[in-house]
C-alpha cells in the first residue's frame, strides 16, 4: 500500500474508533465524577424522593421523583404523538397528492428546526393559558380519576406535566413521523397492487399491506421519539412549575422536575464538586436510560433491514 | 348455439359493491389522517406566528442589532442583541471547525474502508450519539473538562459540547451524500492509477460536495439553538466577549432564558420583548443559515451538460 494510502486509511479509521471510544467514555467521565457524591449521599440515591444537596456536607438526594416526573411526560407525550404520527405519515405516503407530498413533509420537518427554548416559552406564555380554560375544565370534571386530579401546583393549572406533555409531542412529532414515512414508503408496490384488485377500499390497502409492513419501523420510531423525550431538556426546564415541599403523586396535574429540566434549572450549584457530582450522577441515569431506549429502538429497526 | 348469450355479466362483480360499513370505514381513516396533518401544522404556524408577531417590535431598529446589554438595566427599554449573536456565531464557527472534519472523516471511514466489526459499531455508535440528550453532553464536557482539566467555563466548553452533538448530523447526512456517488467514477479513477486516498479527495469528495455542505449547515443551524450545554458550561455577559477561551459570554437562547428568569414576562414589558426579539432573530439566522446552504450547494454542484 502507498504511505499516502495507509496514512488516510488510518486516519478515517482513527474517527471511527474516536466515535466508537465517546460513547465509552461519556459514560466514564459521568461515573468518576458521580462517585464522590453518592459516596456523601446520606439518603438511597434510587428510591427516595427529596433531594437536598445545598450543602456538600450533608447530602440526600434520591432519583425517584426525577423518575417518576420523567417517565409520565414522556408517556403523555408519546401517547399523543404515536397516533397523530402514525396519520402524518400515512397521509404523506398514501393521501397527499403526489406533487405535495415533499412541501407538505418539509412542513412537518420544520417543527423540528425550532429551537426548543422556543416551544418553551410559547408553551408557558402563550398555549398554557390558551388551554387554561380547557385543562381547568378537565381537571374539575374528571378529578375523581387519580391520574387527573388536583395536583401540587393548582389553581391555574399551567406548569403541569398536562401542558408539558403535550408540547413534548409536538416536538417529537418530526422524528416519529420521518422514520415511519420512510418504512411506509418501502411497501412493495405488487402488496398494494394486489390488495387493490381484490376490490379493497384504500384504508383496506393500508391497513392490510401498509401497516403491517410498516409495523416494526413504526414501533422503533415512536421508540426514537421516545428517547428524545426523555432527554428534552429546556423546553421541560421553562414550562414546568416545580411546587414546593410536595411530591409528585402520579396526577397530570402535578409540577416537578424531570432528570434533564432538575440539571438544567439548578446549574446555578456546580459551584462545588461534590453537589456537582450529584446531578453529574442523575444525568448518568438520564444517559443509560436513552442509551437502552435508543439501542431497543435501534434494534427493532435494524432487524427489519436485514 | 343459444340464442340467450349475454352481453354482460348478469351480476355486477362482488368488488363493485362496498357495503356501507366499509364506506364508512374508509372514509373515517381519510378524514382522521387529513385532521392528524392539521394538528401538526397548527403548533407551527401558532409557534411562528407568536415570534414573529412578538419578535418584531424590537427588531426594526438598529441598535438591536449594533449594541449589547451592557450599559442597560433589566429592566431598562433600549440597547441590543448584537453580544448574544457574536457568541452565538462564534460558538457555532469553532464547534463546526472541530465536527465537520471529524464528521466527514467518519463517513468516508464507513463508506469507503468501513468493512466488518467496527465498521459496524461505528454506525451503531453514531446513532447512539445522534440519541444522546443534550443535557448529557453538556455534562460530559463539565466532567471532562472543568472537573478533570481544571479549565474555566467558557464559550469554547459550548463548543466542545455541541461538537458531540453536531458529529452524529454531520455523518449521517456526508455517509448519505457519499454512497450515491456512482462507483463508475472511483472505477475509473482507479484505472488511471490514481491512488485511492486521492481518489477519494479529488473525486469522491468535490462530486458529494454540494450536498455534504448542505447537511453541515443544517447541523450548523440546529446546533446554534441550543441551549442546555449554555447553561451549564458558559456565565451569561451582557457585554460583548469575543474570547471564546475565557470570560463569561452570552448567546441567543442563554440570553432569552436570562431573561425569562431575571425579568418580568408580562406582555409589552422590556423582557417580554427581548425575549422575542431575541427569538426572532436566532430564527431569522436559522433560516440564512439554511439558505445560503441551499445556494451554496447549487453553486458547487457538479455542472450537468
Amino acid at each position: 500500500m502507498r504511505p499516502g494510502d495507509r496514512i488516510f486509511q488510518n486516519l478515517t479509521t482513527g474517527a471511527g474508533v474516536f466515535v466508537v471510544a465517546l460513547i465509552g467514555l461519556i459514560g466514564l467521565f459521568l461515573l468518576i465524577q458521580a462517585i464522590p457524591a453518592l459516596q456523601a449521599n446520606k439518603g438511597s440515591f434510587l428510591t427516595n424522593h427529596g433531594w437536598s444537596t445545598n450543602d456538600p456536607a450533608n447530602m440526600s438526594f434520591g432519583i425517584l421523583d426525577l423518575l417518576e416526573v420523567t417517565v409520565a411526560t414522556s408517556l403523555v407525550a408519546l401517547i399523543i404523538a404515536m397516533p397523530v404520527s402514525l396519520g402524518i405519515a400515512l397521509f404523506l405516503t398514501q393521501y397527499a397528492p403526489k406533487r405535495l407530498a415533499r412541501p407538505f413533509g418539509y412542513v412537518v420537518d420544520l417543527l423540528a428546526a425550532v429551537p426548543s427554548i422556543i416551544f418553551g416559552l410559547w408553551g408557558i406564555l402563550v398555549f398554557a393559558p390558551a388551554i387554561e380554560p380547557f385543562s381547568q375544565w378537565i381537571n374539575d370534571t374528571f378529578s375523581w380519576f387519580p391520574l387527573l386530579a388536583p395536583g401540587n401546583v393548582a389553581p391555574s393549572v399551567r406548569g403541569t406535566i398536562f401542558t408539558a406533555g403535550i408540547v413534548l409531542a409536538v416536538m417529537i412529532l418530526p422524528i416519529i413521523t420521518s422514520l415511519s414515512r420512510e418504512v411506509f414508503e418501502r411497501t412493495p408496490t405488487p402488496h398494494m397492487e394486489g390488495a387493490l384488485a381484490l376490490g379493497a377500499t384504500r384504508w383496506e390497502v393500508i391497513r392490510t399491506t401498509v401497516l403491517p409492513f410498516g409495523k416494526a419501523g413504526y414501533v422503533g420510531a415512536s421508540m426514537l421519539g421516545l428517547g428524545r423525550a426523555l432527554g428534552e431538556t429546556i423546553a421541560l426546564a421553562v414550562i414546568l412549575l416545580i411546587p414546593q415541599g410536595k411530591n409528585f403523586d402520579w396526577s397530570l396535574f402535578d409540577g416537578g422536575a424531570t432528570f434533564a429540566s432538575k440539571i438544567a434549572a439548578n446549574y446555578s450549584e456546580f459551584n462545588n464538586q461534590i453537589s456537582a457530582g450529584a446531578y453529574i450522577a442523575a444525568g448518568l441515569v438520564l444517559f443509560v436510560l436513552t442509551f437502552l431506549v435508543n439501542f431497543a429502538a435501534r434494534s427493532v429497526i435494524g432487524k427489519k433491514g436485514d | 348455439m343459444s340464442a340467450t348469450t349475454l352481453e354482460a355479466p348478469a351480476t355486477t362483480p362482488a368488488f363493485q359493491q362496498v357495503s356501507m360499513a366499509r364506506k364508512v370505514k374508509n372514509g373515517l381513516a381519510t378524514t382522521l389522517v387529513w385532521l392528524s396533518f392539521l394538528i401538526a401544522v397548527v403548533p407551527l404556524v401558532w409557534v411562528l406566528y407568536t415570534v414573529v408577531a412578538n419578535g418584531i417590535r424590537r427588531i426594526p431598529y438598529s441598535n438591536w442589532w449594533s449594541q449589547d446589554l451592557g450599559n442597560y438595566l433589566s429592566d431598562e427599554v433600549g440597547g441590543g442583541v448584537l453580544h448574544a449573536i457574536i457568541g452565538s456565531l462564534l460558538q457555532g464557527l469553532v464547534c463546526a471547525i472541530i465536527a465537520v472534519p471529524i464528521g466527514m472523516l467518519v463517513a468516508i471511514y464507513l463508506v469507503e474502508y468501513g468493512r466488518g466489526k467496527l465498521a459496524k459499531a461505528t454506525t451503531f455508535m453514531v446513532d447512539i450519539l445522534s440519541g444522546v440528550p443534550s443535557i448529557v453532553a453538556a455534562l460530559f464536557i463539565y466532567a471532562l473538562w472543568i472537573t478533570t482539566f481544571g479549565l474555566p467555563r467558557s464559550g469554547f466548553a459550548v463548543s466542545l459540547a455541541l461538537v458531540l452533538l453536531m458529529i452524529p448530523v454531520v455523518v449521517r447526512s456526508s455517509e448519505e451524500m457519499l454512497r450515491i456517488v456512482p462507483d463508475d467514477l472511483r472505477e475509473a479513477s482507479y484505472a488511471l492509477g490514481v491512488p485511492k486516498w486521492k481518489t477519494i479527495m479529488k473525486i469522491v469528495l468535490p462530486t458529494a460536495m454540494s450536498g455534504i455542505i448542505g447537511g453541515i449547515m443544517m447541523a450548523l443551524a440546529r446546533v446554534m439553538g441550543e441551549t442546555a450545554p449554555l447553561l451549564v458550561l458558559v456565565g451569561y455577559s451582557a457585554y460583548t466577549n469575543w474570547d471564546i477561551f475565557s470570560g463569561e459570554q452570552a448567546a441567543l437562547p442563554l440570553l432569552m432564558n436570562n431573561e425569562r428568569v431575571t425579568n418580568s414576562m408580562d406582555p409589552g414589558s422590556v423582557g417580554f420583548d427581548r425575549i422575542w426579539g431575541a427569538a426572532l432573530t436566532l430564527v431569522l439566522i436559522i433560516a440564512i443559515i439554511n439558505l445560503l446552504a441551499t445556494v451554496f450547494a447549487r453553486l458547487v454542484a457538479p455542472k450537468k451538460k
